[in-house]
């Protein structure tokens, strides 16, 4: 067992580290693509020559961006196959088509318009290379879109049934698993952090042009498309951020308790906006969560359910399965306990199901199956051996949501002056003090976005599919050496990919920082 | 001389000069592509090759061996 926890605390690890580094990349290609074609869209309207070399200067940074990132996501499915044999066979084709569809969409639709936008100046037309630069972004974000529905899956099982015979989820609605709430929510809020991401980039590095007292017409410029962008991108994300807490709370209500660090909850529950959480709290009731805590009244009920006066689980009431109503009357659920037997009842039926097959039993197969579907929800808890397994780790889903919240807070404000700046008060964008929390907010945006996938997958553990199967049943059959051998080659390449990356990009903002500003 | 006129009103070839002369007006786009054959080269020969493979599909030559020994493993964890 000692074995087995290691090659799946291993496996986590590698697949938490490949997929961080992929995100490093990502959201700077879906922001600043669609960045890159408002400014094109400038250009083709004005024929200004200073809008066209704005929109060739991020295009360029754009394409490094995109070069060093291209394939990283990659590994992840290599990973599958590897490291995660039963998941991959288990989720079957659900998981399978939208990954599929998401390798032609991105094969065709971005390396054909993407040679267009770098090729085709003075060779297609301008409106031409225009649809090209439209279609390179609107084709970054819908490959996003077929791999949020896959994540979106794992988070919210649906539109599938399980075949015993093939030991997979055979998808029986392709319309639930594409439209679920959980995966539209998760596409927007992604793509509009990207536009974020973007938003933040420009202006950080138009902020340095500033700095450095070198083409301010070209850095003002970009910064009110930046500005522009990042607004509606913080706008996005705050609406689908909402939509994405209610479905939080109505799925993966664990996570939710998780991330307020709430064991105990009750009607009308207030929100931890930020706070301390007590490292030697053992989950108890009586004793204190928070070392310190600065709450605000009613406001986790009314963000996850949106009514102020509803009842909100904690880790406790969900295990206990306890319900509260605002009369004061108790409702109960299935608490965890329950579960757990339930799923074990089904692990009863899958090997009977599987002593039937061995002899083509087919009467004792069918008894077996309908033994095991009306069990299924709960499949994955029969492998925990106690209901606070099904705790994911606290203290890191509470921080990392809240750095997110505050960053994400802070990205708000940034926008909002930005762009009152530079409208109303370009002086200020001349004091170095203004200038330099341009340059630094570049690190706070990725440190919101990564933190908002440290939620998201963090926060549902210990399921690799929620309620289906725990990331213990997902593992191969593989050794930990394995696992740690790649899990340091990865951390090399990244490592030395990202640095080329941050040298190229600093070598061409250098280059075009020292050119002339062009005249409208 | 008939067959190069053909040739240039021919999609293909256009596409084909398209791309040839952007390969070659490239500056940064060099060594671009350069790290992208690279890690493309690192990514498949070395980490897919020796290190990656897809377990299920090396070690059972049907899926209903396959799936028996999913079945196998889900129900003896």
């Amino acid at each position: 067992m000692d074995n087995l926890m290691s090659v799946v605390d291993w496996s986590r690890a590698q697949f938490a580290l490949t997929a961080m580094y992929h995100w490093l990349f990502v959201p700077l290609t879906l922001g600043i693509s669609v960045i890159v074609a408002i400014m094109e869209t400038i250009y083709v309207r004005t024929k200004s020559a200073k809008w066209l070399e704005i929109t060739k200067f991020w295009m360029l940074l754009f394409g490094i961006n995109f070069a060093v990132g291209v394939a990283t996501g990659i590994i992840l499915e290599f990973e599958f196959g590897t490291n995660w044999s039963n998941y991959s066979w288990f989720v079957g084709d659900i998981f399978g088509a939208p990954l599929a569809i998401e390798g032609i969409v991105a094969f065709f639709m971005e390396s054909t318009f993407i040679a267009v936008m770098f090729f085709g100046w003075n060779k297609v037309s301008p409106r031409f290379h225009l649809a090209a630069t439209w279609l390179t972004a609107i084709g970054a974000s819908l490959s996003a879109l077929w791999i949020l529905i896959a994540n979106a899956w794992m988070q919210y099982p649906v539109g599938m049934k399980f075949d015993p015979a093939q030991m997979r989820n055979v998808m029986d609605s392709f319309t639930e698993v594409v439209f679920s709430p959980v995966a539209m929510h998760k596409f927007f809020h992604a793509v509009a952090d990207g536009w974020v991401v973007g938003a933040v980039f420009v202006v950080g590095v138009s902020c340095w042009f500033l700095w450095k007292k070198r083409r301010r017409n070209f850095a003002l410029s970009s910064i009110k498309v930046a500005g522009w962008v990042g607004l509606a991108g913080m706008i996005v994300t705050l609406w689908t951020g909402d939509g994405s807490a209610v479905d939080v709370a109505r799925v993966q209500p664990m996570k939710l308790a998780a991330m307020e660090g709430l064991y105990r909850g009750g009607c009308g529950q207030s929100i931890v906006a930020a706070g301390i959480l007590n490292p030697d709290y053992d989950g108890k009731d009586g004793s204190d969560e928070f070392i310190c805590a600065l709450r605000i009244p009613k406001a986790l009920s009314l963000l996850a359910t949106h009514s102020a006066d509803s009842f909100v689980p904690g880790i406790n009431d969900l295990i206990d399965g306890i319900e509260l109503t605002p009369q004061g009357d108790t409702i109960w659920h299935e608490s965890y306990a329950e579960r757990i037997a339930i799923g074990k009842q089904a692990h009863k039926a899958l090997r009977a199901y599987d002593a039937a097959y061995a002899v083509a039993d087919t009467a004792a197969m069918a008894k077996a199956a309908a033994e095991l579907e009306s069990n299924y929800k709960y499949f994955g808890y029969g492998y925990l051996d106690s209901p606070h397994e099904a705790v994911p780790p606290v203290g890191l889903t509470f921080y990392s949501f809240h750095i997110m919240v505050i960053c994400g807070g802070y990205l708000m404000v940034l926008f909002v002056a930005v762009l009152w700046l530079v409208y109303k008060r370009k002086a200020l964008l001349e004091k170095p003090w203004v200038l330099w929390i341009g340059m630094l907010s570049i690190p706070v945006v990725w440190i919101c976005s990564e933190c908002g996938w440290i939620t998201a997958e963090v926060g549902r553990q210990p399921w690799i599919i929620e309620g289906l199967m725990p990331a213990k049943a997902a593992i191969s059959n593989i050794t930990s050496a394995t696992v740690m051998t790649t899990f340091w080659m990865f951390a090399v390449v990244f490592t030395a990919l990202l640095a080329a990356e941050i040298c190229i990009m600093l070598k061409q903002i250098s280059i075009g920082s020292k050119k002339e500003d062009t005249k409208d | 001389m008939h067959r190069s006129n053909c040739c240039k009103n021919w999609w293909i070839g256009r596409v084909y000069r398209f791309y040839r002369d952007g390969f070659r007006q490239m500056t940064v786009g060099r060594q671009l592509w350069a790290m992208i054959l690279i890690k493309l080269a690192i990514i498949f020969l070395i980490f897919k090759l020796f290190f990656f493979p897809d377990i299920l599909r090396s070690d059972y030559s049907t899926d209903a061996q396959r799936a028996q020994a999913v079945r196998s493993s889900l129900i003896n964890p």
